[in-house]
């Protein structure tokens, strides 16, 4: 429609000079008069009964306010629980504490200084109970029980089978099955098993949990951190029975999500303090309590899979243990899509998926980038290379074989496959010179589609302006992803304006239009399809107002670039306002869509991953480095293509942070590395020499021009590709990620010695554990 | 708990400011409005709190305010010229250099302080200078570019 078109550049971020120049605004930058501060009193118990807290002497203190506590909020005639898909989550504990360092109490004062010196002064008694870490203790006979009743049920993700099993922990269980899983095995040329383990993880958003929230006039009004306000609003709603007009959430910019910023966090903890001291108060979490709020759910998982001598997969198998804390949050979804996600997008004759989320005294588990692909890939990824070694053919050849193609079904009655995969991984081993000619390199890849967990509710509103500008009004929150840019290079796109006369408005729910999430890499897809339903609400609109102004027939107007075309006469967006409101005015146009049409089927997109990379170890001391990363960013069509690099860029690398470095570790009922020093992160010095960022581009996704979701996909496959370079490289594949120099090393040194094992027959047994004395 | 009155030129202005004792450099600069500033760890890992003290960098979470009595802080705010960007702040929008923007201060920056010291720094050196600075959304190639572009451009335009 428009002569240059603005979709398909890489128009600079709308973001950019506010970012650049400290003048962008988050939710920890928000202050209001007459603000208090609020510390949060945290368990010292992994599991325990509350039996006193003593607030008098920290209620006593200077500037201090209130002491709340979860009794506060129950007296008071709240809903205490919070969850979007179960009630289960004391907003502040209640009678009982589930891990090491719950919120018990919220200390409100003048200053921070003075409610963080008070929180010292409140005293908890506890009786201890019984506590378990691990998920697959959880799930034992006789371990300690952390839900006696289930929260009552509100909303409907992930649950593809139920609450049964409460007795043992079980938080969730998912299966998915066809085909007759023994029989296959039973006649299999190959069968490879093993078990695997991914990491409990923390997403590190540079910013941590924040909220302000006061009430106004009776409607309450919450500054945060959050990714979903909508979601934020509707708990907030329920827990002080307000209607959801009467509650205003507010994100300005958000300082890093990748999905933990999902959900209600600290909001409602905040809401009640406002309530309770008739203030505003702000909350600001340390990076080790926001360590304490969400981390992402670790994966047991014993996997089997069955090939015919010629490498073509007959069956899969995999039975799924995952740890998902105190609380459900939002692990029946983590849990699902595990199963979904685990066994790769290949023609599986016969295949058999259970998945066990466990309830442990642990910090509870909620979403982080990618949920359960990452997970399921280390299992199955990793047994294609498996496989392939055993059967000596070449890894890439083996996927090949196997990969659906496009328009097949990955999961029967869901959308069929939106893109081409052989053509991708292709394209992916051409980029790495696959299988690579460098002594002592190894290079490992994988490919992955995942299930969008988008559910396609959007909506968006555009105000065309009396001088032809344009406003955006979307509840798509900017987590960094870009989607002010994106977005208003869509308006542009539709309407024929240029891009700098398109100003976005997003994340407050007081002000803009509806949006389900801003997560599932939907923005882009989903949103933009309603954006482009708005613009084009909005163009029929002008045209009807063009019809009256002018005196011509609706039909015989025609849309041109920013504007119109009447009576032969070309007339600007701002002609036609103007002209029919006689002087201002504005045109608003409305956009929804829903589970039909384009995306009555689920997923509304498949999220392709396509990464791959060359390493080389130091066999000294277990380091891996990373020589060449590689992502085809299967998008359909990139609408800016630097923002899809910068997607893939840090999809890849927190890929490889979890691959190479990152894990929380238990030991006995705390956590011993909730800080960034001992939970290391990717840092300059990891960055790979060098990364390259290719685009497929087919036009095959449900979003505009064909464009499909991004964010997610190029990590999903690093921890399985850096386990298969290792263990072309080292002649063992790694089976527990992250592999640390430590655990490098130890795979070095067990090869070893199963090579000497094998070299003289008669000393120790190919059964000998190795040396470990040294 | 005392409190006293130090001077400090900050971003170019002498400022007579009433500050405590424990207070920390980062809650000064931010009480004062300049919330470019972040915090993040608090433990002088992530720089995100990064501010120049007489040119050099330091965390500021973890630097006592009263120390900047009598010397010169340059904060995010302090690093364009008015409405002109400084090159680097140039360099990191065309470069994509940034995503959700929160490291962003802190990186900018750290590289100023860095291309005074050594104007023609070559990639491994920007990686070695700016490791005491976290990214999460990034994965730092467009940072490391970005920092290399901004040197060029200063070396051409003195």
């Amino acid at each position: 429609m428009s002569a240059a078109h603005v979709a398909g550049t890489s128009a600079r971020r709308a973001d950019g000079i506010a970012k650049v120049t400290g003048a962008a605004r988050y939710a920890i930058d928000m202050s209001v008069p007459g603000m208090a501060h609020a510390i949060v009193v945290r368990s010292t118990r992994a599991h325990a009964r509350i039996t006193g807290i003593e607030r008098e002497a920290a209620a006593a203190g200077p500037g201090v306010l209130r002491v709340v506590t979860g009794d506060d909020l129950l007296a008071a005639g709240f809903i205490p629980y919070y969850g979007h898909v179960v009630l289960d989550h004391p907003v502040l504990a209640i009678g009982r504490v589930r891990f090491h360092g719950e919120p018990v109490a919220l200390v409100v004062a003048e200053t921070r200084r003075e409610a963080a010196e008070a929180a010292e002064r409140v005293e908890v008694a506890y009786e201890e109970l019984p506590a378990v870490i691990d998920a697959s203790e959880a799930l034992e006979p006789g371990a300690p029980i952390l839900h006696e009743t289930r929260g009552e049920r509100v909303g409907d993700e992930g649950f593809d089978e139920g609450e049964g099993e409460l007795g043992r922990n079980v938080c969730a269980i998912a299966r998915v099955a066809w085909g007759d899983v023994d029989a296959a095995f039973a006649r299999a040329h190959l069968v490879v098993e093993g078990e695997y383990r991914y990491p409990m993880l923390y997403g590190y958003a540079m910013e941590p949990y924040n909220a302000l929230a006061f009430f106004d006039q009776g409607d309450l009004v919450v500054y945060s951190s959050a990714q979903h306000v909508y979601m934020v609003r509707r708990d907030l709603a329920r827990m002080f029975h307000l209607p959801l007009a009467r509650v205003r959430v507010i994100a300005p910019y958000v300082g890093g999500g990748y999905g933990t910023k999902s959900y209600t966090k600290v909001e409602g903890m905040t809401a009640a303090a406002a309530h309770f001291t008739r203030r505003p108060v702000k909350l600001d979490l340390s990076v080790e309590e926001a360590i304490h709020t969400t981390r992402s759910a670790s994966a047991w998982i014993r996997a089997r899979s069955a090939f015919t001598a010629d490498g073509k997969l007959l069956a899969r198998e995999f039975d799924i243990v995952m740890n998902s804390g105190a609380y459900t949050d939002n692990s029946p979804l983590v849990n699902s899509k595990t199963a979904n996600r685990c066994f790769g997008p290949y023609r599986i004759p016969a295949l058999r998926v259970v998945a066990r989320s466990a309830f442990t005294n642990t910090v509870p588990a909620s979403s982080l980038r990618g949920f359960g692909a990452p997970q399921g890939n280390i299992a199955g990824e990793l047994q294609m290379d498996e496989a392939a070694a055993k059967l000596g053919i070449d890894p890439v050849e083996l996927r090949l074989l196997n990969l659906l193609g496009p328009g097949e079904e990955l999961l029967p009655g869901k959308r069929p496959l939106d893109a081409d995969l052989r053509d991708d991984l292709r394209c992916l081993a051409d980029a790495l010179d696959w299988p690579g000619a460098t002594l002592g390199h190894s290079i490992g890849l994988g490919i992955s589609a995942s299930d969008a967990g988008a559910y396609p509710t959007s909506t968006a509103a555009v105000r065309i302006h009396s001088d032809s500008s344009v406003t955006l009004f979307t509840g798509s929150t900017e987590l960094g992803q870009g989607s002010r840019t994106v977005l208003a290079q869509i308006v542009a796109e539709e309407l024929g304006v240029p891009l700098g006369a398109v100003s976005v408005v997003a994340g407050d729910t007081g002000v803009v239009t509806y949006e389900r999430t801003t997560g599932a890499s939907r923005t882009t897809t989903v949103t933009g399809r309603a954006v482009q339903e708005a613009c084009r609400d909005a163009r029929r609109r002008v045209r009807a107002l063009a019809a009256a102004a002018f005196d011509a027939a609706v039909d015989s107007i025609e849309d041109t670039a920013g504007g119109i075309r009447a009576a032969g006469r070309d007339r600007s967006f701002g002609e036609v306002i103007e002209r029919w409101f006689g002087a201002g005015g504005e045109v608003l146009g409305h956009g929804a869509v829903r589970r039909a049409e384009h995306f009555a089927k689920m997923p509304p997109f498949w999220e392709i991953g396509c990464t791959g990379l060359e390493i080389s170890v130091d066999r000294e001391t277990g380091i891996v480095d990373v020589h060449k990363l590689t992502t085809v960013g299967d998008v359909g069509f990139a609408i800016n293509p630097a923002l899809v690099h910068g997607q893939d860029a840090g999809a890849a690398t927190m890929g490889l942070g979890a691959a190479l470095r990152e894990e929380l570790v238990y030991e006995g009922t705390q956590l011993v590395n909730p800080n960034v020093v001992d939970y290391r992160v990717p840092r300059f010095g990891d960055l790979p020499d060098r990364m390259e960022h290719l685009l497929a581009e087919r036009r095959d996704g449900s979003g505009p021009y064909g464009a499909k979701g991004a964010g997610e996909g190029a990590g999903n496959t690093v921890g399985a590709a850096v386990a298969s370079a290792l263990g072309r490289l080292l002649g063992a594949f790694p089976h527990e990620l992250p592999a640390t120099p430590e655990r490098v090393w130890r795979l070095i040194r067990d090869a070893q010695a199963a090579d000497q094992a094998r070299d003289q027959p008669a000393g120790r047994g190919r059964d000998t554990p190795p040396d470990r004395t040294t | 708990m005392g409190a006293r009155e130090i001077v400090l030129r900050l971003n170019g202005v002498e400022r007579p400011v009433q500050v405590e004792d424990q207070a920390l450099l980062i809650e000064l600069v931010r009480g004062l409005g300049l919330v470019g500033t972040k915090q993040s760890c608090d433990a002088q890992v992530c720089g995100t709190c990064t501010v120049l003290l007489d040119g050099r960098p330091v965390s500021s979470c973890t630097t006592l305010a009263i120390e900047a009595d009598g010397r010169r802080v340059e904060t995010i705010e302090g690093v364009a010229d008015g409405p002109a960007l400084h090159p680097l702040q140039e360099a990191f929008i065309e470069r994509f250099a940034f995503q959700c923007g929160y490291c962003t201060p802190g990186m900018i920056v750290s590289a100023k302080a860095l291309l005074e010291e050594r104007p023609e720094p070559d990639r491994d050196e920007v990686r070695r200078w700016m490791d005491g600075n976290i990214c999460r959304c990034t994965g730092y190639e467009t940072i490391v570019e970005a920092v290399l572009d901004a040197a060029e451009r200063m070396r051409s335009t003195p």
